[in-house]
């Protein structure tokens, strides 16, 4: 029998498996989930290693689709030491369960997107960091009505689709996501195509009515950008981009929704998980401010003051990025909804590897799928360690 | 043969457990001295199973010295489906217990060749208990009676042409080599197969008449399956009760064998 090493056994924990929380072993070799049944009866072997954990759930990787930064770090500003940036809070997402994400560039000018984008590559997640999925590129091809935190003078029209979303980023290869609003003249044909390449294409930011979001789908979306933020409010007579929650549209729409106890309303997450359960993702929105005290900070071109963790563009009342890494998320998102351990947990890891069409290897616990996970605390849910491709990156003290 | 009659099937499952921890215990299994035992599939050992992993968990016994042999599987059914014996063994017991999974032997369903798979096993658990007198039947290719297809379709969605019609069997004479036996059996379902197998003759019709004739063969029951036993039957062993205690108590099984 061929040895291979690094055969290990998590024993006496619940695991997230099949969207039930069960009391079951993980085994895993290699980087990998694997069936310790046909390692029983075939190889034979036990396990090299056994890790007892005792009053803990395992649960699939976090993965935050949605942050703009973290620990003083500003992705859309921050053009100096683009990499130093980008590792600094890899490496500090770790502690909250986070083993993927897409680093958030919102509304910027082409010169940062042209000295920044090229040095957030996609990599694989080790001690150093979680892995880095691609760019989500929130903007400048959104609506001035709807511009939330971003800069007005630097919002930009998709005029001629797919030729001016590349004048303005440069090369996509490092991008995943890009949101737009679909009202835009352009848009639609710039969704197809961003689609066709394999970038994601969610729907934010944006006056958009049901007719028109629709339409954004049908030619490629299938994501909602920070849910009941920066789009119309829900009208009965015409529902606007929520209405896609309940449209009869072919494929399942995912949509973020950040829930940091500030962006959204308890009421509005039962609203959004009671509509539409599966499309739900948490995402953080986080930014410079997160793991720092109140202050001043900035999001890209954007001076933002943090009172009391809320963050406000500064001398104005406009909220912005949240400080709640997803971790906590999770734990608001609960309590909040009522909900589902279960659910809560797989909103901020299989649903988002749905919408990044990446579930065959993330987001589960199943056998063959990749070995990122998160060793929670069964009560309280607080990270006790961290594990990206087999190995432990990240242990509480 | 002795008849333990015991009030359920809980107290079945526990006597058991217990009377495997016994055995295990005196016989004090380390390198080089393996105990060795077939293991059932199915509903009735379940709560044996459950109450020897309790006490595994609970320190009083390891199964890392211990070799185990299963008494059938399937032909052609894959290892991982849930109906096969593969998986009822992994999850039902092997996962959850310290066994060295080269030393827990399930016969293999889908062998290229199941001739050659039955004397593999054969040869095994020769290899594992030293020679056996041969007595009848040994480990074999049995094709499933239409009634037992009829019984198991309700696990393969009702659907009889799911049921394997082929199974891979140890064979009652390969029993009959081992150095000692329990059955257990419990329900009011099966008062009719415990009373074919202690009341009447040895009799090919009710295999486990045969073990009537093993020198150490214990078979537990709960009171519902005794209900088509002669009150008799049922007087005389349960006078025995506090003989068939000892059993699992600290007595050396030497001294067990002038119990009746």
């Amino acid at each position: 029998m061929k040895s291979k090493s690094g055969l290990t056994r998590f024993h006496n924990c619940y695991i997230l498996r099949n969207s039930q929380i069960i009391k079951e072993d993980l085994w895993i070799r290699d980087g990998v989930i694997i069936d310790p049944e046909e390692i029983f009866y075939e190889e034979q072997v036990g396990a090299d290693v056994t890790v007892r954990c005792d009053d803990v759930i395992i649960a699939p990787g976090f993965i935050d689709i949605q942050i703009n930064g973290g620990w003083g770090v500003d992705f859309s500003y921050d053009q100096e030491n683009v990499k130093g940036g980008i590792q600094k809070v890899a490496k500090a997402l770790l502690a909250h369960g986070v083993t993927s994400f897409c680093p958030t560039m919102v509304t910027s000018d082409k010169e940062k997107y042209k000295k920044i984008l090229p040095q957030i590559i996609k990599t694989q997640g080790n001690k150093e960091g979680a892995t880095i999925l691609g760019v989500h590129l929130e903007g400048p091809f959104i609506s001035l009505a709807k511009k939330g935190a971003h800069t007005e003078e630097l919002i930009r029209n998709p005029d001629k689709g797919l030729d001016t979303i590349e004048e303005m980023y440069g090369s996509l290869d490092n991008t995943i996501i890009v949101t737009l609003a679909p009202e835009l003249p352009g848009a639609l044909s710039a969704i197809k195509s961003l689609s066709n390449m394999g970038i994601k294409v969610a729907l934010g930011h944006t006056s958009a009515s049901l007719a028109q979001s629709e339409e954004g789908v049908k030619n490629g979306a299938n994501l909602i950008t920070h849910l009941f933020n920066a789009m119309l409010p829900f009208h009965h007579r015409d529902p606007g981009l929520v209405g896609l929650l309940t449209s009869t549209t072919e494929k399942q729409i995912y949509y973020g929704i950040i829930s940091d106890g500030i962006h959204t309303h308890p009421a509005a997450l039962r609203i959004a998980c009671r509509t539409n359960r599966e499309g739900l993702i948490l995402v953080s929105d986080a930014f410079a401010a997160m793991g720092l005290q109140d202050g001043s900070y900035r999001i890209g071109p954007q001076h933002v003051t943090v009172e009391n963790g809320r963050a406000f563009i500064t001398g104005t009342k406009t909220l912005c990025g949240s400080t709640s890494a997803l971790d906590e998320c999770v734990k608001i998102f609960k309590e909040a909804t009522d909900c589902s351990l279960e659910y809560a947990l797989e909103a901020a890891s299989l649903h988002p590897a749905k919408a990044l069409g990446i579930d065959y290897k993330k987001g589960k616990l199943n056998f063959g799928y990749d070995a990122d996970f998160v060793l929670l605390h069964a009560k309280s849910l607080d990270v006790k360690s961290t594990w990206i491709a087999g190995e432990c990156v990240y242990q509480s003290s | 043969m002795r008849l333990i009659i015991l009030e359920d099937a809980d107290a079945v499952a526990e006597w058991a457990a217990r009377f495997v921890l016994q055995r295990i215990t005196e016989f004090a299994p380390g390198p080089g001295r393996r105990f060795v035992m077939g293991l059932p599939t199915g509903g009735t050992p379940l709560g044996m199973y459950r109450r020897l992993i309790d006490f595994h968990r609970q320190g009083r016994i390891s199964f890392k010295y211990v070799t185990t042999f299963n008494m059938d599987e399937y032909v052609g059914l894959p290892r991982e489906h849930p109906e096969s014996y593969h998986y009822y063994m992994w999850n039902e017991f092997f996962k959850h217990i310290d066994i060295d999974p080269a030393q827990a032997h399930v016969l293999n369903g889908n062998a290229p060749d199941l001739v050659a798979e039955c004397q593999r096993f054969e040869d095994l658990i020769k290899e594992a208990g030293g020679p056996g007198s041969s007595l009848v039947s040994r480990t074999r290719i049995k094709t499933l009676a239409y009634d037992t297809l009829e019984a198991n379709k309700r696990f393969f969605g009702n659907d009889i042409s799911k049921v394997p019609a082929k199974a891979l069997t140890v064979g009652v004479g390969t029993v009959m080599d081992a150095k000692e036996v329990m059955i257990l059996i419990t329900g009011a379902h099966k008062a009719l197969a415990l009373a074919k197998a202690v009341e009447e003759g040895v009799n090919h019709m009710w295999t486990v008449s045969a073990f009537q004739q093993h020198p150490q063969a214990v078979l537990v029951c709960d009171d519902d399956a005794t209900l088509e036993l002669r009150v008799k039957t049922v007087k005389y062993f349960k006078a025995l009760s506090d003989e068939h205690q000892r059993m699992i108590e600290q007595v050396s099984v030497e001294h067990q064998r002038v119990v009746h």
